[in-house]
């Protein structure tokens, strides 16, 4: 059957445009139920139970499905993922309207919808005969899709009766718009509110919690007070920027102070780039990462950025006297004109970028009381006031909530329990927050993704062997760290009948697996890289991957992509070639093994010689690159002693460097080298490439005085010269001088990033003194990686391409996306160093070692401590006790603390201990031992458990 | 916003068809009484005239007489309102002839043109309406004009687009979906040997999937075969009737 829709469209060029689309109608299209006799030549398999044993709910005792409207989905979709809800209608015009207003809900719903123990069914109303609805006369859209909406719950509840004699299947229709329940009940459909309806749930009490409280006229607990001023509407708010009395940016809350924020203005207009926002009011309910419109205020009101550190930590219902005299705190700072900025008011939001955070509750001080306030883990974020009758069992617990509105008329923004992750301080919970807090996605490959997966037993098949050479005769060995299980390269080193050498680089070839668009695909392009925590693998791709298929493990056949050179002894490059490959690697050995082999005597089998060869190339390769004015800078790496049964930490170890590790190192930075050429050669607008900027003189400038205070001179003109100049500052009765300075130097530089060829034109890598740089040799972790294999295959013909690969604009957002992901990760991961260690020292207790001063600053030292490679701060006025004199040198630095004075490099000693007075916060606290200042400095022979004693008890209150 | 969803996760496109599903086809054929053959076709809401003359003796220059097969030439143009943005198309405009040159080669490997050496055949086609697969819609109509006027032909030629959205490959595609931006591919089929008279692509498409694509495309284009077949053999019953009165 054909229905012809018709419409007008308004063209981009401002024209008017009649477009006739068809609309067909089937009578094919299923109901969903299992056991359905009238639907059972329909193609859906049937996805809903024929007998719904669901939580009894006290409004409707009769077996039902629940169909809801798009309102509840949107709004209620923490409480339709509940696993107490199942057997769900989601009709084709509540998913597309979903669709068309936030796509973050539609990925979710659709995930629910792919659970088959839920039993959700997605009925494509808007094609079926029976319940497609023609606009009015007169009718609007929304209210058409309403009339839609009702009209297939009637024919569901119409349809069901024909299941059987004696069916008393019932379809329930769930919606808050007050209006449309009406109508329905009139219609004789079954209505509820989702309130109703969750509320009717005896066996689930705790289902309530996750209903999302939606701000309803007269619900507010407050006096009715208006607190802030309204939104402006979207249209009004657009007609501002345009006419440029508002402008528009992105809401940046501050880490220190919840009364003041800064909103960046989109755009390239240098003056006003970044405006200052400060106080509740002006902040008008904004919340961290929302694009906002503001308001410039008369200069006579700008203010300068306050140095005050405000927590918003005061009872549950503040009133608002308090809070203004907390917003004069800011203002009495005297300031001269110059530091004034510019200083606006939010306006309207323009879109909320809220997501669900993470946090502890506040437990409200009345006892009885359901409401209580939630206070995020991100400091940026304000505390959310939530509804829950479980506030002692979530108490101590991590929680995730969602904000659901911020009426003007409250203090602070609604929300409601989403999920309860565990007890602070427990690692798995611990993990589960940074995670969530980072943005990695670390959820289980869904059933989608992994459907792309080679099926097992896999093996190599002639179609495989399509423009593949068999390297399988090769002795191709592998060297890591221990315990590597994702092996993505392999190398090989042997002598021609020429006298020259071959050398090759064999990198797993992922992306013959991968193949591009599918989901697999596309999840792997979301994750961006595999992140590496303490004690935990994220993978970006699944495990069979991974951990097998992929990994060039010894001993098996293994598909590679290998890039192999013609060397002289010099190391010098003669030939370059790329092939796809087979290959079977001869031995997987760690950094030490692979030494060992090295440096034994009595070794000569053909790994040794093969390692043997390689090694003796990546030092000259690598003397070759120093030359070049490549910088050696240091990090303190650190690793964990895992006890192996508990998984506790029980040892910090800096991480060790071997000769080996350089040797593998150099091979790959040559491979990569040799790939981007390639790719760029062949594809010089599309080609995926890595940069690294220099960084801008200034940010040099800590490095050059605190070297100068040793008397020794760094020069930064070029990457080599402040190579040569770190080579040369020695100082022979402080031996640990040199990598201080070089862990300075690599804090003064800057992010290296992914870039796409066509759009930039600086394509150096600073610190590898490279004129181009990509990244070939990690497909398994990296997502760029396989980006460029794929590009790279196509290159020398071993692939076919497709679209994306070579639309710029498509890979540019792919850079953006990894750029981030790469950033989050490296957050996640010093997250994560950061609680093993307080679990360290934990259960160390308190201990002092010596420590070295890294910057000085105005309150503070900060130090590290070489033992253990950690990183901390020690503060010289602490709330609760008296302050020092102190005087701060900007120019040498110096730090003059009574009449000791701190120079950068210096030597001390440190007392090192858990502060867990903040649950959520806990983090390492230092104090002074060496040298000793009287009143500031504690004594190790005092050692006190006094202190923290007393910060419980303060906790405890 | 986010784009149309071309397929959704049940399988069914924005029309409301299946992945394989061809639009409504509605056809005629003799709508002209001057011309030797004509037929009009409906596939959706692309709507197509073609008009076919001969096989008669060379017009204009003797030089481009072939000795010895008839020359096909192929007209395509289209109506000024046939898109929904009303466009000033000139005759002869590069779209035009490339459509043109597109239906001469695929008429040319169907009809037996050896039979009329020295002859000319024109087959002229006009799209009125334009709604996805106007090149599909343009050799069907072509197909039963030239039936209609009595030229032997190897066999029908049918043909049908096919583009690829998620994984899937869908059959005869509409304007919004060809305007997505996916790869399609038209091609134009003898269905009874299977024989592929011409094979078009725009976008690239991934190779390994170039293979169900055309898989799909060509089991539109036999559908298609059965429908002209039955549109032909009503003509045929119904010619006869007025014949046999
Ligand atoms: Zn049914």
């Amino acid at each position: 059957m054909l229905k012809s829709k018709t419409f007008l469209k308004k063209t981009r060029a401002g024209g008017v445009m009649k477009v006739v689309r068809e609309h067909y109608l089937r009578d094919d299209i299923g109901c969903g139920a299992a056991g359905c006799a009238a639907c059972s030549g329909a193609q859906e398999g049937p996805a809903l139970e024929p007998q719904p044993r669901d939580p009894a709910s006290s409004l409707c005792p009769l077996p039902h499905y629940l169909l809801p409207d798009t309102n509840v989905l949107l709004h209620q979709i923490d409480v339709l993922e509940d696993p107490a809800i199942r057997n769900v209608i989601v009709l084709q015009t509540v998913l597309h309207e979903v669709r068309n207003r936030s796509a973050p809900v539609y990925k979710r719903i659709r995930d629910v919808a792919s659970h088959q123990e839920k039993h959700f069914y997605t009925f494509t109303n808007e094609h079926h005969r029976e319940t497609y609805v023609e606009q009015e006369k007169g009718e609007n859209a929304n209210d058409r899709n309403d009339r839609a909406i009702r009209v297939a719950v009637k024919w569901y509840n119409e349809h069901l009766k024909k299941l059987s004699e004696d069916s008393q299947l019932q379809v329930i229709f769930i919606t808050n718009d007050r209006k449309n329940k009406e109508k329905a009940i009139e219609e004789g459909i079954p209505a509820f509110t989702c309130e109703e309806y969750v509320k009717s749930l005896t066996a689930n009490p705790e289902l309530i919690d996750r209903l999302a409280c939606l701000s309803e006229e007269g619900k507010e607990i407050e006096s009715g007070r208006i607190i802030f001023s309204e939104h402006l509407p979207l249209s009004k708010l657009q007609q501002g920027i345009k006419s440029g009395a508002y402008l528009q940016g992105t809401f940046r809350a501050s880490r220190e102070n919840y009364l003041e924020a800064t909103v960046w203005v989109h755009g390239d207009d240098e003056e006003n780039k970044e405006i200052i926002l400060q106080g509740l009011k002006n902040l008008n309910r904004a919340i961290h990462e929302d694009i906002v419109a503001v308001e410039l205020l008369p200069k006579s009101l700008w203010v300068a950025p306050s140095s005050v550190v405000l927590h918003d930590e005061g009872p549950t219902e503040e009133d608002a006297e308090r809070e203004e005299e907390k917003e004069n705190l800011l203002k009495t700072k005297a300031v001269n004109e110059s530091m004034l900025k510019p200083t606006g008011r939010v306006v309207g939001i323009i879109k909320r970028n809220w997501r669900p955070y993470c946090g502890m509750l506040s437990r409200s001080d009345i006892k009885e009381s359901r409401r209580h306030l939630f206070t995020p883990a991100d400091k940026r974020i304000p505390r959310i006031r939530i509804e829950t009758r479980q506030a002692s069992a979530l108490e101590g617990r991590r929680i995730i909530v969602a904000v659901d509105g911020w009426p003007k008329n409250s203090r602070y923004p609604n929300g409601h329990f989403v999920r309860n992750l565990g007890d602070a301080g427990d690692k798995e919970t611990e993990t589960e927050v940074l995670l969530l807090e980072h943005d990695v996605p670390h959820q289980a490959f869904s059933q989608a993704v992994l459907s792309f997966l080679p099926k097992m037993p896999w093996s190599i098949t002639e179609n495989d062997m399509k423009n593949r050479e068999d390297l399988r005769h090769l002795c191709v060995c592998s060297v890591d760290p221990p315990g590597c299980t994702d092996i993505d390269d392999a190398l090989h080193c042997r002598e021609l009948k020429n006298g020259n050498l071959e050398v090759g680089v064999h990198i797993a070839d992922v992306s013959h697996f991968i193949r591009p668009g599918n989901a697999l695909d596309q999840e792997s392009a979301r994750r961006g890289t595999t992140v590496y925590l303490c004690e935990k693998r994220i993978d970006m791709v699944p495990e069979l991957l991974s951990s097998n298929l992929c990994s060039l493990r010894c001993n098996v056949d293994r598909l590679a992509f290998s890039c192999i050179w013609e060397m002289n002894h010099k190391a010098e490059i003669l030939k370059t070639r790329f092939t796809k490959s087979v290959i079977n690697s001869k031995a997987s050995l760690t950094y030490a093994e692979a030494q060992m082999r090295i440096d034994s005597a009595t070794m000569n089998d053909d790994i040794t010689t093969s390692l043997r060869g390689l090694n003796r190339l990546a030092k000259i390769l690598k003397k070759q690159r120093i030359e070049k004015g490549a910088l050696t800078l240091s990090s303190p790496e650190v690793r964990f002693h895992m006890d192996s049964e508990t998984h506790d930490p029980i040892d910090l170890q800096t991480k060790e460097l071997r000769e080996t590790n350089s040797m593998v190192e150099e091979f790959m930075l040559l491979a990569n080298i040799s790939v981007a050429k390639k790719i760029h050669e062949e594809f010089s607008e599309h080609a995926l490439l890595r940069k690294h900027p220099a960084p801008p003189p200034s940010n040099y400038e800590i490095l050059v005085k605190a070297a100068k205070s040793k008397n020794l001179e760094i020069r930064t003109d070029t990457a080599k010269s402040l190579a040569d100049s770190l080579d040369k500052a020695e100082c022979p009765a402080f031996p640990y001088l040199n990598t201080l300075l070089r862990i300075l130097a690599t804090r003064c530089m800057m992010q290296a990033v992914y870039f796409c060829s066509g759009m930039d034109n600086d394509f150096h890598h600073y610190g590898l003194a490279s004129p181009i740089y990509t990244h070939f040799t990690s497909p398994i972790r990296r997502y760029a990686d396989i980006i460029v294999h794929r590009l790279l295959a196509v290159a020398i013909g071993a692939d076919s391409t497709y679209p994306e690969l070579t639309d710029k604009h498509k890979l540019a957002d792919i850079c953006k996306n990894l750029n981030f992901r790469h950033k989050m990760a490296q957050y996640a991961q010093r997250a994560s160093v950061a609680f093993h260690t307080q679990l360290f020292f934990k259960s160390k207790g308190i201990v002092s070692e010596d420590a070295y001063i890294l910057f000085v600053r105005k309150n503070a030292i900060v130090v590290l401590i070489p033992k253990y490679g950690l990183e901390g701060t020690v503060f010289f006025d602490e709330k609760d006790k008296s302050k020092p004199r102190l005087t701060y040198d900007d120019e040498i630095p110096s730090l003059k603390i009574e009449d000791t004075v701190f120079h950068i490099f210096d030597k001390v000693k440190v007392k090192i201990m858990l502060d867990s007075s903040n649950l959520q916060h806990q983090k390492i606290r230092m104090s002074l031992v060496e040298p000793q200042i009287p009143g500031i400095s504690t004594d190790i022979s005092d050692m006190d458990m006094s202190e923290p004693e007393r910060k419980k008890k303060k906790y405890g209150k | 916003m986010a784009g149309l969803e071309l397929l959704s996760d049940q399988g069914y496109r924005v029309d409301g068809r299946r992945a394989g599903e061809l639009r409504k086809i509605q056809a005629r054929m003799g709508v002209f009484a001057q011309a030797d053959g004509s037929a009009y076709i409906e596939q959706g809401n692309t709507k197509a005239l073609a008009v076919v003359y001969g096989p008669h003796e060379i017009r204009g220059s003797r030089a481009r007489a072939l000795p010895d097969r008839a020359l096909v030439n192929c007209q395509y143009s289209s109506a000024t309102f046939s898109t929904g943005e009303r466009k000033r198309r000139p005759h002869g405009d590069r779209k035009s002839c490339e459509m043109g040159l597109q239906l001469r080669q695929t008429f040319e490997a169907a009809i037996l043109t050896q039979l009329h050496p020295r002859s000319q055949i024109d087959i002229y086609v006009q799209v009125l309406q334009a709604d996805g697969g106007t090149y599909s819609a343009c050799v069907n109509a072509a197909t039963l004009a030239v039936l209609d006027a009595g030229i032997p032909m190897r066999d029908f030629v049918c043909a049908c687009s096919a583009g690829f959205v998620d994984g899937t490959a869908l059959a005869d595609l509409s304007h919004v979906e060809e305007a997505a931006g996916g790869p399609q591919l038209a091609l134009a089929l003898l269905p009874a040997s299977g024989q592929i008279a011409l094979l078009e692509m725009d976008a690239r498409l991934h190779e390994d999937h170039l293979e169900r694509v055309l898989e799909t495309a060509s089991r539109a284009a036999r559908d298609v075969h059965t429908l002209l077949d039955r549109v032909v053999r009503q003509h045929v019953c119904e010619a006869s009737l007025l014949l046999g009165d």
